[in-house]
């Protein structure tokens, strides 16, 4: 394991040590965009869970290196959580719960789907290799590790952004995210 | 070698695997126009199972349909359930999601999470481990079975049993609705007035094993690749990247010539079927028979991928390849061998081919009695 990133509503957390801020929640996320980031407007569109996926690979892909954004088929994403899309559910249903304001928009049901925050990351870096999101109940180091570890017996991964990346509603969540090689 | 040891299938088509196959070969579907079910304001076009043929209280209809198609699974083998070295991987795009509705009344929001479904499902079995859900959009159902080689080919588990599922509601409805993803009638894969998908309701089981050497008659899972478009999170690569890289893999040095078809995802989207043609052609493929299982049984989700493998084994093992029902005249740029009709086949390898949401896409060799 190479390089870890922990965010939760009142800490950030790269490689072991704390990451100075003042907001908290989903207020944390967009001052982490704006201080760590900043040139990705894409972020305000996502639902909470893909922005704290985006924000927490953000913050471990600026640790590993210069970011050349060469196209690479070698790195995967490969994310779990409890919760799966919760939050964007929640939200989506909200606008079809009442028969007399029902507006349901293809913005809000594209995230609920788990995986659109592998996508979102793929795409930002422009990574053609696996992207796959896998729910389990509880958070569980050993059945993470052997899974990724698993996932390198794909021919070309050798490397991937891997972990824990939850989220029940906007204010509460937590990931934490590492950078493994083969 | 990963070995299929015994699959199910329950859909609106039947309860077996064998009856299934039957009623796809002869040209059956469960499409049907439904208007003003669950109070949606459009009607659709869906194949829906008889939601009150679902008796059992304490479970839902997701976990009925996962239980019952296990069960029959495992009816077909001597697999104690209950050992540590069984896992269960269950493949699921919106599980329980129907109980966000406030209407719904019965069982725990709780029972929402995926984690928590698969847990009730383990425990009817009485099996201990933590079950894995896959919910990778509609590429999950090959992504569990690729998952599911991974854990036997580390040697932690003997037997996998993966599950598929996904019961349409209102809320995957009016989503796809709001997209203009549905066709107002049946759909028509890979034609040239194909407007849309229509959803549907199934679960679908394929128990996995490892064994040294597989016999003639038996199913291998060779290999299979997990690719993204990088492109886009609602729509498909324009090049078909995600595919063509995971066909590439999933083919490797193994001749086309061996290759009987490739099943493809075939939704009838404008958007998926072209993308599907360019990632086929530039994989070198494009003079393998193509079908698409879509017009018999809708786009099933977390599903389809085990479904359609199951169906595909059976029409291989019956020297078949089945037509693509609604197709009629090729309406994508890249050139596919597709026929409406069943046609026959003395080839022993397919391909399962999958996109989703997310950009993500999965490609999976089977052949029967494994590569020579």
């Amino acid at each position: 394991m190479k390089h870890n990133v922990i965010i939760t509503p009142d800490k950030v957390i790269v490689d072991g040590n704390e990451l100075k801020h003042n907001e908290k929640g989903s207020a944390l996320l967009t001052e982490l965009y704006r201080n760590h980031i900043g040139d990705y407007p894409k972020f305000f569109k996502m639902d909470t869970l893909s922005k704290l996926g985006f924000i927490t690979s953000e913050l471990l892909l600026n640790i590993e290196g210069d970011r050349d954004f060469e196209p690479r088929e070698d790195r995967a994403v490969i994310l779990f959580n409890r919760n799966a899309s919760l939050q964007a559910d929640t939200h989506y249903q909200s606008t079809i719960q009442d028969p007399k304001h029902f507006f349901p928009s293809p913005a809000a049901f594209v995230y609920t789907l788990p995986n659109i925050v592998t996508g979102e990351i793929a795409i930002r870096n422009k990574y053609f290799g696996e992207t796959s999101f896998i729910v389990i109940d509880d958070y569980d180091e050993q059945i993470i590790m052997k899974n990724l570890i698993n996932a390198f017996q794909d021919p070309v991964t050798t490397s991937i952004i891997g972990g824990w990346v939850d989220c029940s509603d906007e204010e509460h969540f937590e990931a934490k995210i590492f950078l493994m090689e083969k | 070698m990963i070995v299929c040891a015994a699959h199910n299938i329950i859909s609106p088509l039947g309860n077996t695997s064998a009856e299934n196959y039957a009623a796809v070969k002869s040209g059956k579907s469960a499409l049907r126009k439904y208007d003003g079910l669950w109070r949606l304001p459009e009607s659709f076009v869906a194949s829906l199972l008889d939601r009150n043929a679902f008796t059992d209280e304490r479970h839902t209809i997701d976990e009925q349909i996962v239980i019952a198609s296990i069960s029959k699974a495992l009816e077909q083998t001597e697999i104690d359930v209950r050992s540590s070295k069984v896992l269960f991987i269950i493949s699921t795009t919106k599980g329980n999601v129907f109980l966000l509705d406030k209407r719904e009344k019965g069982f725990t929001q709780e029972r929402v999470r995926l984690g928590v479904m698969a847990r009730e499902v383990t425990k009817h079995f009485g099996n201990h481990n933590e079950p894995i859900v896959v919910s990778n959009a509609c590429i999950s159902g090959v992504c569990a079975q690729i998952e599911a080689m991974r854990y036997l080919e580390s040697g932690e588990f003997d037997f996998v049993i993966v599950c598929g599922v996904d019961v349409q509601s209102a809320f995957i409805v009016s989503g796809f609705q709001s997209f203009k993803a549905l066709s107002p009638d049946e759909c028509k894969p890979f034609d040239a007035n194909r407007c849309g998908l229509n959803l549907g309701d199934a679960a679908a089981t394929i128990i996995y094993t490892k064994k040294d050497k597989a016999n003639d008659n038996e199913w291998v899972a060779c290999r299979g690749a997990i690719r993204n478009d990088a492109n886009h999170i609602s729509g498909p690569s324009r090049v078909g990247e995600g595919s063509f890289r995971a066909l590439r893999i999933a083919l490797s040095d193994l001749d086309p010539e061996k290759i009987a078809f490739i099943n493809a995802h075939g939704t009838a989207t404008l958007y998926n079927d072209e993308m599907e043609s360019i990632a086929i052609e530039r994989a070198g493929l494009a003079d393998v028979p193509v079908n698409s299982l879509k017009g018999y049984y809708g786009h099933t989700m977390g599903a389809a991928g085990v479904l359609e493998t199951i169906i595909s084994m059976q029409a291989v093992d019956d020297h078949n390849i089945l037509g693509t029902r609604g197709f009629d005249t090729l309406g994508v740029t890249h050139h596919l061998d597709v026929s409406n009709q069943n046609r026959s086949t003395e080839k022993r390898a397919f391909i399962k081919l999958l996109s989703g949401f997310g950009g993500c896409n999965a490609a999976l060799l089977m052949a029967k009695g494994g590569l020579k």
